[in-house]
Order: structure tokens, then C-alpha cells, then sequence
């Protein structure tokens, strides 16, 4: 339920951003491959054997690029919409569901954008420019999308103060009457009737 | 049997009518005969619709294609266990399954209830007879009967969707279901109590186990779906605020609420409009579940085909709201408290800024759940509400809600003095923030996290309190040994105990929640014998190496297995498999895309969750994902706890009541104790 909110957080570092999106961009390009984009633990191992039936384990995929693990891309995709109808961020769409057409196009879009020098807001700004807000996992904060963050806390908070003032009310209320209703209620209790309550008392306790 | 199974749904038709009329009818004009015939409906009704689910059941085992529903949701090879659950897996099934589990309950609810409260039985008869009726009209005259025939028989069916054939949706659906459904019998008493004006506490003694049943299968329904979320989408998470789980948690919110505020009722004679709405509520709020998932009124990876059977549910949505708030109107003269607030340093204020805060989540997701047709409908713009919006608003409001479930037990009924106060918050609020102090010392910074965990403290430790005082106070009382108390503590005061033993679960639930706050993933492609490593947040390195891809044919699918290795530190912990699946038909046809089965390891402090995405070019060359989600095993933990004290509170007994005045003598002392 925590997910999410770090969302923007990484893109500090911009050199370091840049850089990243640079290589990333090149890195598409197997002549440009950098020797450590994938970690090899065997260098000196052969090329990996074919599979007996590749049909039966989906759709070929291209291999993971250092895009694909970079935070800040990360971050741009999680505030996107992935927009094949799953309802799922372009992130989660594409490490998930492998056969979805839409998402690895929209990853190769982001990485392009930012490889062209594109900051993160800008790269989002154009995907609603050219899609709408409904392209955003969360609405922005402003017009009417305020109803939507704002409301449930003010409801919340406007009916607790109305109870914290009707509550005050009632107690000031019956605490003369409780006051009243003590001397009342105190005096006509015989001596008879007190030692039979303490025997009852002494019985439940027993 | 299909012929028989439609003929079910028709006589089940008249036999609802019939029971709703005469039970109305009967009730309102004291007929005797009427009230009969209408509790003999009832009974008849659950036989008919029992035999309903009987036919389609046998034409899933015996595998009749030529019955649209069984080609669509089961097929030859597909394991039995699975073909069960066919029943409900698709629309026109589950419609029936709704319908006939209701009748159950509608049977059982005239069989249990107890001699005192039968004065209401032809009302709840009537009440459950009408809703079961609306269920089998949608079947019937909504597109949807699960008998209805094909033109031709197909050689196999297409099977269950890969997705569905977990042991994890063989039981979370029902448990759903027998939630939302179990929220009809409250519902039906509160008509009743409505309808006929005896409007005391006696219809909420009547529901008692009824609401803490439906609120338990909720939440192990809740807790199965997080479960199935996890291990099978392989997203990596559990919740993902899509509408159809929203659709869940929304009565979960109000019925929890409703079993706070309905203690004030019993104890104090208040709220009795409140608890009143707050059962309505629920109701309509798995009705509107209902309609949410099957109308495609807002898109969900849960829902259900479209169809039409949308606009039935909506008009059923609409005119039940408006009948059932129409007679509360009218009866709201007659639900006048009996006493007011004292003070707002007592649980009875506390439990009323509970329900404010359950309520106002519950109005905060169905308002987010909503929002993208309000805001087309307002603004003409579409927008999208996915769980950055979401954990924007109800993170803070859930953390509220803790810090809540911490105070309320703290504070006495009616007034608490401030010596009291002082006496019940000094070892909870020296927890909290020790464990707040561990966290910024240990170099935490994310605000949420924090809160959760430090509150977690704060709720643990008042539980921890009310427990020892508890124990403490009988071993004194009666010289009984500290387990000997212990047991006899919960079991002389069930609902108490029990109670407490679900805010444990709840603290262990929060807890896990703020460990996904510190979730790591990376990709890698890999050859056999290559390997990539990824951090912990416990700070040591796991190291994943590809062994290589294995293929080959199991019962209802063709699969593709990946190996890899696991090291921490450099040790050797064991091995795990991720799989691409091709599901197929009896013929070796494909019938689904691929899904992907997930590798898990999971330990106490975190999980390791590895997902093969694909292969390069049909070779062994894999793409991974690596992801170590912290304290996911607590989530389960703290579901089970949930579910565990759940049980006890609604668990029958709890001796003679002699013995229990006897036994709670203590109670009376930690009353005089306090004040």
C-alpha cells in the first residue's frame, strides 16, 4: 500500500541522471553496448543453447538494457498510465505482464525523451500533452482533482470538530443533571438495602 | 441435469416471490398461516437453488460443452480441483453461487435464530426471499443463465483462466462472496426491526453473530485476495487500490466500524441511528461490489465480462437505497438515544471518532473509486486514480485510524479522570516513542514508515497492557496460574480479548505495509551460469545465478522452467523456480496467452520474488526480475491473527452465566481500580 510515494524522489542527481539516460540510450545499440551492462559471472561461457519449443515461453524479448534498471526511468514510468487497458503504471505493466504490446513502446519512448536531454517533469508533461491527464496515476493536484485528495480529510475533520462540539455540549450539560440525579438517587437508600447490595457484591466475588 | 438446473431457476423465481409476499403480508396483517407458508418458501427456495448449483456442477464434471457456461470455463484436462471452482469463476455462475448461498443463509438465519427474536423471522424471510429473487431475475431475464445452450457442441472447452487455476481463487472468491452475501441477513433484520417498529436492542443481539460472520469471511477474503495478488500476478505487491478491491473493503470499512459503534448501543443506549445507517450501508455497499465488478462501469483486471446485467444491478441499487432510506426516515422519531456523551475523554467518544475515521476511509475510496466518472461527467476530462492517489489521501487517515485503536481501549466508559489517564498512556506512549527514537537513531527518514512503526509500538504495547492487567488481576483474584488466567481471560470475555487480539493482527498488518516502503528490484538477462546481484535492505547482498531452462508438459500445460540459485553472503540458500506457462486444451491447442508463475522465498524479514520474463530469441538467455519485498510474511501472519481473534470473539459459550458474573468479579475491581 506504501508503494508509490517515492515517485520523483531520485531524479536529484542530474549529472548523474543524464549520464545514466546517455548510456541507457546507447546501450540500445549493440555496438555501443557497455561490457558491464550485464553483470557475467562466466565470461568465457558459450552462447546459451536453444530451447526445444521457444513458442512455449511467450514472445522473444529483447535483453535487459541499464535503462531498464535505472531509477530515474523507473520513477517517470511508475506516474504514467499504461495505456493497453490493463490500468497498470507503464513500469509494472512492462516487468509484468511480458505480452502487453503497448508498454515496452512507451519504455522505449521514455528512454528516448530522456536520452534526448528531457527532465522528468518534461517527459511527463509531453505524455499529457499528448494523451491527457489520463495518462497520470494520479490526477494533479489542482481544479477539480482537488475534491478528490481534499475532500475526504476536510469531511473528516469538519464532522470532528462538529462532534467535539456537540460532545462538550452534552457534558456540560449532564453534569448538572448527574449532580442532581446523585442527591436523589443517594438519599432514599435505607440501611437495609445497603447491606443487601453489599451482600450481593460479597456473593459475586466469592 | 441442465434442464433440470433452468427449471430450478424458474420455480426458485416464484417460490422467492411468493415467500417475499406472504412473509410482508403475514408480518404487517399477523396471519399465522402466511407467516408459515413464507418460512416454508424460504426452506423450498434453498432446495431449488441448491439443485440449481447441483446441475451445473454435474455438467462441469461431466464435462457438457454443449452448455455455454461449461465450454467457456472448463475444459477436459483441467484439474478437478479447479473445475469446482469453475462455478463461480465466471458471471452467470457466480450469479447463481450468490443466489444460492443467500438461500443458505436465509434457511439457516430461520433455523438459528434464537425464540426472543423470531418476531422479526418473516420480515428477515421476506426481506432475503426479495433479494434472492433479484439474483435469479438477472439470471433469467438479464442474459445471464449459466444453462443456457449452444447451437453446437465444442470438442473442449476453453478451460479456466491460467490465472484462476490457483489454489488461492478456489477459496478467496468464496470467501468474498460469503462475506458480501452474510451482510444480507443484518441488513434483513434491520428492515425488520424498521418495518416492525421494535426498534431496541434486540435486533442487534440478533445480528451479533451474524455481523462478526460476514465481517470475518471479509477480511479472510480480503487477506486470501491479497495472497492470490501476490503469488500469481507477479507484480510484486498485494494491493493495488483497483476498484474491484475497493469494491471489497468498502463494507469491511463500515461493518468494522459498526461493530465498534454497535457497543455503544448495547452499553449506553446510543447511536441507534448511526448503527442503523451503518448497516444499511454495508448493504448497499456489496451490492454496489457487485454491480462495480459486473457492469464494466469502471475498468478493473477483476472484473467480469460486460454485459447488461450492470443496469439491473444499478436499478436494484436504486430502488433498494431509496426504499431502505425511506423507511429509516420515517422511523427516525422511534430511534431516540437514551443517553448522551458525558465526556470526550471516554471510549464512547473514542469509538465515535473511530467510526468518523472508518467511515471517512470508506468515503475517501469510493470517492477515488468514482472519481474518473465524476470528473468526465464534471470536467469532461478523464482521469486516472491508481494507487499514488490513492496512498496519497488514506496512508494518513489509516495511520489516524491506528493511533485510535491504541487510545480507545486506553480510555474508560462514560469519563476518565487524568490520574486514570496518566496511569492507562504511560507505558503505550513511552513504547511509541522509544520505537520512534530506535527508528531516526537507525537513520530512518520516510515519514510513513515511521509513523506506522512507532504507532504500531504504541497500539502493541496498550494490547500487551490490557492483556497483563488482565491476567495479572485474575491471578490474584482466584490464585490461578498465569496460563490458567490467560485462557480463562479470553475465554470469559471473548469479545473483549478478541477484539484485542484482531488489533495485534491489524498493528502486524500496518507494519507490513510500511516494510514495502523499502522494496528493491532490478532486471538482469542471463545466460546459464551467469549471475546478478541485489542488495537487501538488511544490508546484506543476495546473488541470483541462472542454471539454465528446463521444458515440459504437465497436466493442462506445456511449461517452461527457470532455475537460479540463490547465495546470500556469498552462502548457498537453495534454489528457485520461475515459469512461463502455456496453457492448452486436450487437443495440445493453446487456449490462453502465457502466464508466469512466480519463484518465492519467503522468510520472516523478507521475500525473495523472482519472475521469469522471457527468453531472448528462444534460447536459454533469460530475463529476469529480481525484486526482495521486506516483511510480506507478516502480512499473512497478521491476516491469520485478524482472522484468529475474529473467531474468538464470535465463538458460542463462555460458561454458564453464573460463572461468568462469578469470573468477571475481577472486572469489577479494575473498574473500582480506575475511577
Amino acid at each position: 500500500m506504501l508503494e508509490g510515494r517515492k515517485v520523483g524522489k531520485d531524479i536529484s542527481g542530474r549529472r548523474e541522471f543524464l549520464g545514466t539516460v546517455t548510456l541507457s540510450v546507447l546501450s540500445i545499440i549493440p555496438s555501443f553496448q557497455p561490457s558491464h551492462a550485464v553483470q557475467d559471472s562466466l565470461p568465457d561461457s558459450g552462447p546459451a543453447g536453444k530451447l526445444w519449443d521457444p513458442a512455449r515461453a511467450g514472445p522473444s524479448i529483447p535483453p535487459t538494457t541499464a535503462g531498464d534498471n535505472n531509477a530515474a526511468i523507473q520513477a517517470i514510468e511508475k506516474r504514467l498510465k499504461c495505456t493497453c487497458g490493463c490500468g497498470l503504471d507503464v513500469y509494472t505493466c512492462r516487468t509484468t505482464d511480458f505480452t502487453c504490446p503497448v508498454s515496452p513502446g512507451l519504455h522505449r519512448k521514455v528512454m528516448a525523451m530522456a536520452g534526448a536531454g528531457m527532465s522528468g517533469e518534461q517527459i511527463i508533461a509531453d505524455f499529457v500533452r499528448e494523451n491527457g491527464v489520463v495518462m497520470l496515476m494520479a490526477p494533479p493536484a489542482r481544479g477539480f482533482n482537488l475534491t478528490a485528495y481534499l475532500l475526504p480529510g476536510l469531511a473528516i475533520v469538519g464532522t470532528g470538530a462538529a462532534l467535539v462540539f456537540a460532545i462538550l455540549r452534552w457534558a456540560r450539560r449532564s453534569r448538572p443533571a448527574e449532580a442532581t440525579a446523585g442527591v436523589t438517587s443517594a438519599a432514599p437508600a435505607t440501611a437495609a438495602e445497603l447491606d443487601q447490595l453489599r451482600h450481593e457484591l460479597d456473593s459475586i466475588d466469592a | 441435469m441442465t434442464l433440470l438446473g433452468g427449471l430450478a431457476l424458474w420455480v426458485a423465481c416464484l417460490l422467492g416471490v411468493w415467500g417475499a409476499l406472504t412473509g410482508l403480508l403475514g408480518a404487517s396483517r399477523g396471519r399465522a398461516d402466511l407467516i408459515a407458508s413464507s418460512r416454508h418458501a424460504v426452506f423450498a427456495l434453498c432446495g431449488t437453488l441448491l439443485i440449481a448449483v447441483l446441475a451445473l456442477q454435474v455438467a462441469l464434471f461431466r464435462h457438457d460443452f454443449n452448455v455455454e457456461y461449461v465450454a467457456a470455463y472448463s475444459s477436459r484436462n483441467m484439474p478437478t480441483f479447479y473445475t469446482w471452482s469453475a462455478l463461480y469463476a465466471g458471471q452467470k455462475g457466480s450469479l447463481l453461487f450468490w443466489a444460492a448461498v443467500l438461500s443458505v443463509f436465509a434457511a439457516v438465519a430461520q433455523v438459528v435464530t434464537a425464540p426472543r427474536h423470531r418476531v422479526y423471522l418473516p420480515y428477515v424471510g421476506a426481506i432475503t426471499c426479495l433479494v434472492a429473487t433479484f439474483f435469479v431475475v438477472v439470471m433469467l431475464f438479464g442474459g445471464a443463465n449459466p444453462f443456457e445452450r449452444l447451437p453446437y457442441t465444442p470438442l473442449d472447452g476453453r478451460g479456466l483462466n491460467p490465472q484462476l487455476q490457483n489454489p488461492g481463487m478456489v477459496f478467496h472468491p468464496p470467501m468474498l462472496y460469503l462475506g458480501y452475501i452474510s451482510i444480507t441477513i443484518p441488513f434483513a433484520f434491520a428492515m425488520a426491526a424498521l418495518l416492525s417498529r421494535r426498534l431496541d436492542v434486540d435486533w442487534l443481539v440478533a445480528i451479533r453473530k451474524w455481523t462478526l460472520l460476514s465481517w470475518l469471511f471479509l477480511s479472510v477474503g480480503i487477506c486470501l485476495g491479497m495472497w492470490w495478488a501476490y503469488v500469481e500476478l507477479g507484480w510484486g505487491g498485494y494491493w493495488a487500490w483497483d476498484p474491484v478491491e475497493n469494491a471489497s473493503f468498502l463494507p469491511w470499512l463500515t461493518m468494522t466500524a459498526f461493530l465498534h459503534s454497535v457497543m455503544i448501543q448495547e452499553k449506553r443506549g446510543m447511536l441507534k441511528k448511526w448503527n442503523l445507517l451503518l448497516i444499511i450501508g454495508s448493504w448497499l455497499l456489496s451490492i454496489f461490489g457487485t454491480f462495480l465488478t459486473r457492469s464494466g462501469v469502471i475498468s478493473s483486471v477483476h472484473s467480469f465480462t460486460q454485459s447488461n446485467v450492470g443496469y439491473f444491478f444499478l436499478a436494484f441499487l436504486v430502488i433498494a437505497g431509496t426504499l431502505s432510506f425511506w423507511l429509516y426516515a420515517r422511523r427516525l422519531p422511534d430511534l431516540t438515544a437514551e443517553s448522551t456523551l458525558e465526556s470526550i475523554v471516554s471510549r464512547e467518544a473514542s469509538f465515535l471518532f473511530n467510526n468518523l475515521l472508518f467511515v471517512g476511509i470508506a468515503f475517501s475510496v469510493l470517492l477515488g473509486t468514482l472519481f474518473p466518472i465524476l470528473s468526465e461527467l464534471v470536467t469532461g476530462t478523464k482521469v486516472t486514480m491508481g494507487p499514488p492517489a490513492f496512498n496519497r489521501v488514506n496512508i494518513p487517515l489509516g495511520l489516524a485510524l491506528l493511533l485510535l485503536t491504541g487510545i480507545g481501549p486506553l480510555i474508560a466508559w462514560r469519563r476518565s479522570s487524568l490520574p486514570n489517564l496518566r496511569r492507562q498512556f504511560a507505558v503505550p506512549v513511552t513504547s511509541g516513542v522509544l520505537a520512534l527514537l530506535v527508528l531516526l537513531v537507525a537513520g530512518m527518514r520516510d515519514p510513513f514508515p515511521i509513523a506506522a512503526i512507532a504507532l504500531g509500538a504504541f497500539v502493541f504495547a496498550t494490547v500487551v497492557q490490557e492483556f497483563v492487567r488482565g491476567v495479572v488481576a485474575r491471578h490474584r483474584q482466584y490464585g490461578e496460574g498465569w496460563w490458567l488466567a490467560f485462557g480463562r481471560l479470553i475465554a470469559r470475555n471473548r469479545r473483549r480479548y478478541g477484539g484485542y487480539i484482531v488489533h495485534l493482527g491489524i498493528v502486524i498488518l500496518f507494519i507490513a505495509f510500511a516494510g514495502m516502503a523499502f522494496k528493491t528490484e532490478t532486471e538482469a538477462t542471463l545466460r546459464p551460469g551467469e549471475s546478478a546481484t541485489l542488495k537487501s535492505p538488511y544490508g546484506w547482498t543476495y546473488t541470483f545465478t541462472h542454471l539454465g531452462i528446463s521444458q515440459y508438459d504437465a497436466l493442462n500445460r506445456q511449461v517452461t522452467a527457470a532455475t537460479v540459485e540463490v547465495a546470500r553472503d556469498g552462502r548457498n540458500i537453495g534454489r528457485l523456480i520461475t515459469e512461463k506457462r502455456q496453457h492448452v486444451d486436450s487437443r495440445g491447442q493453446p487456449t490462453f496467452q502465457p502466464s508466469t508463475e512466480v519463484g518465492i522465498r519467503s522468510d520472516l524479514r523478507e521475500d525473495l520474488y523472482i519472475v521469469l520474463a522471457g527468453v531472448v530469441n528462444g534460447t536459454e538467455q533469460a530475463v529476469y526480475r529480481f525484486t526482495i519485498n521486506p516483511l510480506v510474511w507478516w502480512v499473512w501472519y497478521g491476516g491469520l491473527i485478524v482472522a484468529l481473534g475474529g473467531l474468538v470473539v464470535m465463538w458460542p459459550g463462555g460458561g454458564a452465566p453464573a460463572v461468568r458474573r462469578a469470573q468477571a468479579g475481577y472486572a469489577v475491581k479494575l473498574v473500582a481500580e480506575r475511577s
